[in-house]
Formats: structure tokens, sequence, C-alpha cells
């Protein structure tokens, strides 16, 4: 049997009178690549905001690699392993592309305000490392020699894979990627699935959400969907594909 | 000539001293958009506990050099100023992160009033002469006068200001405090504690702020309990001149301020012909804080509004 890497179990999010999330359960398994789709505004986003702590979940289970996450706090929940990126890309505009994967590795380092103040020989050493490993993510995605540039001025592309580095640098187990090709040309794409399955073999597990289905079938080991906050369907894309319930959700049904 | 080159220097004193209070402002606001109207008194606070603290050695006849006895004062009084910048956020600020921002404007003037109130119970109102314990020696510098005082807070405000700039720029801490400004929700995501980060911000404030405190009540030879007041709302004055949220607009704003100041009130009474005097110096501070709110609202070196909103 595969190992689990993270399960939730019967979560529930409403804000309001909506019922963005409705008895959702899932499990990952370590060096997956999940795919999470379904129609514009069927959860997906949500659920990675409250897998990432972004949303406490109203109710539910949730545990990581062994320990509880139902209702941590962010940077609990990133030091534990979770990583991710963006819909809508959300870097440190101002600050240098190499800066950004920095601070992607604050919580794995520790200098505190006496490191600030004092600058030890361990201080000195460890923001070196930052610094190496920070240079060595840009150039794992390909983008190091961007490293000096501002974030906002990248192009868009170099964009969404600097985000990806970030996330990186938080040194994850799971990567969760939000709909990461999207705004890209088939070329990107490409180079954006390349990179995908170099991460999970160098052992990161990922959970992806993207509607360029193409991309989905041919990357993706199971994908779970999604409609209305429920989860319709999961299963190897194959079945997915041809689940009359997931055909439903995007096209209706056919009157008879 | 000499009023000329002699009013630039005392604006470059003053004004060092106000930007090191501005830093405080502009930090705060970077960090949460928050006008953090308090930080006068604890830079009142900086001062008085100095003072305190060198009346207390000068009482037990503990005979120190007496800029060594400025530096004891100093050591008592910084950790002072940033327990209370901890605790002022902590206290009146935190629990209303999410409210509208009138809410967190409204309880900083409370809190304002409570530790002028305190200060005054503690201090009496009155004004408090600062020790006669610093040397008065007076160096001609091209036909100006400049104190060892003078040179003093010129040397250490340059020091602290690049230290601070060194701790944002180059320091796991600083650029923690940077990625929080821009975006708390995802540098929450990179593992950095916000609420941890926010405390810091404060206390740093809170420190320089007690070291301008303590220059203040050294440079002009006193200090009371509602002198937080003035000061707090002049170095305000000069965070918004430089650009509110930048710290380089910080350093410029509180010296352009200074110097504004110090020259206005030189030739005040040539300028009105004798009607006005020197002593209304501090109309300046707030003839320019009217001029950058109408003319330039984003201050010299600030974002546009329109990329903030």
């Amino acid at each position: 049997m595969a190992e689990v890497l993270l399960s939730i179990e019967g979560i529930h999010k409403r804000f309001g009178g909506l019922h963005a999330l409705n008895d959702v359960g899932l499990t990952i398994n370590k060096g997956e690549i999940y795919g999470l789709i379904g129609p514009n505004g069927a959860g997906k986003t949500t659920l990675f905001n409250v897998l990432t702590g972004l949303y406490q979940p109203d109710e539910g289970r949730f545990s990581f690699n062994g320990r509880n996450l139902f209702r941590q706090k962010p940077y609990v929940v990133v030091e534990s392993g979770i990583a991710r990126t963006f819909q809508n890309i959300r870097l440190f505009a101002n600050m240098t592309a190499r800066e950004n994967v920095m601070v992607g590795q604050h919580v794995r380092t520790h200098a505190g305000v006496f490191g600030a103040v004092f600058r030890g020989p361990r201080t000195r050493k460890e923001e070196a490392a930052i610094h190496a490993r920070a240079d060595e993510l840009l150039r794992y995605v390909g983008i190091e020699r961007h490293a000096d540039e501002v974030a906002r001025n990248l192009s868009y592309g170099d964009q969404r894979r600097l985000e990806i580095a970030r996330a990186l640098g938080t040194n994850p187990k799971l990567l969760a990627l939000d709909e990461p090709a999207a705004g890209m040309n088939p070329k990107e794409t490409a180079a954006l699935k390349t990179l995908m399955e170099k991460i999970r073999a160098d052992g990161v597990t990922i959970l992806l959400i993207e509607h360029d289905v193409k991309l989905m079938m041919g990357l993706c080991d199971r994908i779970a969907v999604l409609d209305y906050g429920k989860k319709i369907a999961e299963g190897n894309p194959e079945a997915v594909k041809n689940d009359p319930r997931v055909i439903e959700a995007y096209l209706g049904v056919a009157p008879e | 000539m000499d009023i000329f080159l002699q009013q630039i220097i005392n604006g470059l004193v003053i004004g060092s001293i106000y930007a090191l209070i501005a830093l405080g402002y502009t930090m705060v606001y970077g960090i949460m958009q928050l006008i953090n109207f308090a930080h006068g008194e604890i830079v009142m606070f900086g001062a008085m506990v100095t003072i305190t603290c060198i009346n207390v050695l000068v009482g037990n006849h503990i005979s120190l050099p007496g800029p060594l006895m400025l530096v004891a004062g100093l050591v008592m009084a910084i950790p002072v100023s940033m327990l209370l910048g901890f605790a002022i956020e902590r206290i009146a600020y935190r629990p209303l992160r999410r409210a509208p921002r009138l809410a967190p404007l409204i309880t900083a003037i409370g809190v304002s009033i409570v530790l002028q109130q305190v200060a005054s119970l503690i201090w009496g109102r009155s004004y408090r002469p600062f020790p006669n314990i610093l040397p008065q020696t007076v160096h001609n510098f091209f036909g100006a006068a400049i104190t060892d005082l003078q040179v003093a807070i010129i040397i250490l405000a340059i020091v602290l200001m690049g230290a601070l700039f060194f701790m944002i720029e180059r320091t796991r801490l600083g650029r923690a405090m940077r990625a929080t400004a821009q975006n708390p929700e995802v540098a929450g995501l990179m593992g950095v504690n916000i609420n941890s980060i926010i405390s810091m911000t404060f206390v740093t404030g809170s420190a320089l702020g007690a070291v301008a405190g303590v220059m203040v009540a050294a440079n002009y030879d006193q200090a009371h309990p509602y002198m937080g007041f003035l000061i707090g709302l002049k170095a305000f004055t000069a965070a918004v001149l430089g650009g509110i949220g930048n710290l380089q607009g910080a350093v410029l704003g509180g010296i352009t301020l200074g110097i504004i100041e110090s020259l206005g009130s030189g030739y005040l009474g040539d300028l009105t012909g004798g009607f006005l005097g020197s002593n209304y110096k501090d109309i300046f501070a707030f003839l320019v804080l009217i001029l950058v709110l109408v003319f330039r609202p984003s201050g010299l070196l600030g974002e546009r509004v329109a990329e903030r909103a």
C-alpha cells in the first residue's frame, strides 16, 4: 500500500449562506501528483486555502504526515511541510527574485533578533546558506538570470516559476499549485510539465488545480472532481474523464 | 551668513531627531497601515526615564563621567520604551486588527492620553530640567557654534539609521518585515509569524524613539509629560513629508523639516518685520504638513496612492 501523506475527512466550510465545502474528504499518497478539477466556483481554491491554513474549516479532520493540522495557523502548516502557489500570482513584488526565495526559506531558518543585531558566525553562515540555496532554486526552475531583478518586472511565466521556487524554499513535502499553467502558451506549459515531473522525481508530492485537461490527463496519477463544494468523483484520469457525473457537472445533462 | 550656517547646523541636529522618531511612525505604517499616535508618548517616556535615572545616580553621589551617566540612563530608558511599544500594540491595536481603520486610530489617541496622565502622575506636571552633567564645550565651525552634544546627536543618529537600514535590507528579520509589509497573508504562508513581526516592528521603532526622546531632552535641557504631543506631531509631519511607509523618506523628511523649521525660526523676525518672533517656529512644521497634504499627499519619496489602494 502507498503511504498516506495528507488526509482530510468531512471538511465543511461555510461563508454565510454559501456552503463552499460540503463534507469533502480525500487522501494524497506520498510521491503522487494529485489533481483537483471542477467547474468555476466549485470550491477548489477554498479547499486550497483550508489546506494551507488561510481559512479555518468549520468541521472536519485534517492530518498531514501524522500531524493534526485542523485549524492551525499558516506558519504551522508550512512548517509541517505544505507549500503553495496562487492562482493570481502573489509575489513580494518590490523584492528581488532572490529575496523572494530567501523569504520562502524563513520557516527553515532561525536567526532572530540577536542574530540580526550581533551577527555572530552562525548567523552569517546561515545567511550565506540561505543565499546559496535561493540561487540553487532559481537555477532549478530556470530563472537564475533574473535573480537580482525586482519580482514585478519578471515576465508572467517567470513569475509563476518564481512562485514555485519560493514555495520550494520552504522545503515542502507537499507542493500545492493553484492553476500554474493559467495564461501560459503551449511551449511554457510543456516546460512547466517537465518541471513538475522533475519536482516529483525529487521526492515532493504535488497537489494540482488546473483547467488544462490535456495537461491534467497526462500528468496526474489520480484526480478528484469538485462540484458545488462536493466531491463527485475520484480516480485515475481515464475513469474520471468517463464518469457520467463529471460530464454532467461540466456539460449539463443532454435533454432526452 | 553665520546665522545661516548656524541655523543649518541646528536644523540638522533637530532634523536627525525628527528622523529617528519618524522612522518609528513609518515602520508601523508600512507594516499595518496604522498611525501609531501614541509614539510621541513613547519618546517622552524615554526622556523622562533617562532624567530620573541620572538624577538617582547624581543623588546617590555616584560620580561617573557625564556621558557615561547618560548611557546608563539610556540603558534604562530603551527597554522601558520597548516594553511600552510592545504593550501598546498588544492592548490597543491587536484586538482591532480586523476592525475599521478609524477604530485603532481612536484607541491610539486614547493610549496617548493615558500615557500622558500616567507620566504626570509619576513625574508631576512641571518641566524637568535635564541634569547638568554634559560638557558644554562649544566648537567654532566656520563662524557658527556647535557643541559636543550636537555632534554626538548627529553621529548617533547616523549610526542608528545605518544599523536599521542594514537590519531591514540584509537580515532574515528585515526580509520578513518587508515581506509582511508587502503581503502579510503570503508572508504567513512562508512561515513568517506575522504577530511577532508586528511586535518586533513596534519594539524597534520604540527603541529609536527612546533614544530620540533623550536627544530632545538633552538638546532643549528639559522634558515634561506632555512633550510627546508636539514632537510626535512634528515627526509625523516629517514621515508624511518623506512619504509615509518609506524608510528613506522618513530620514529625508526629518532632516528637511528640521532645516525648514530652523531656518524659518531664524528669519521669522526679519520676514514679518518683527511681528512674529522665533517662538512661532512651530508654525513651519504645520505649514509643511498642510502644503504636503494639499500638493503632494504621497510625500517626497512615497508611492502614488493609487498603487496602495
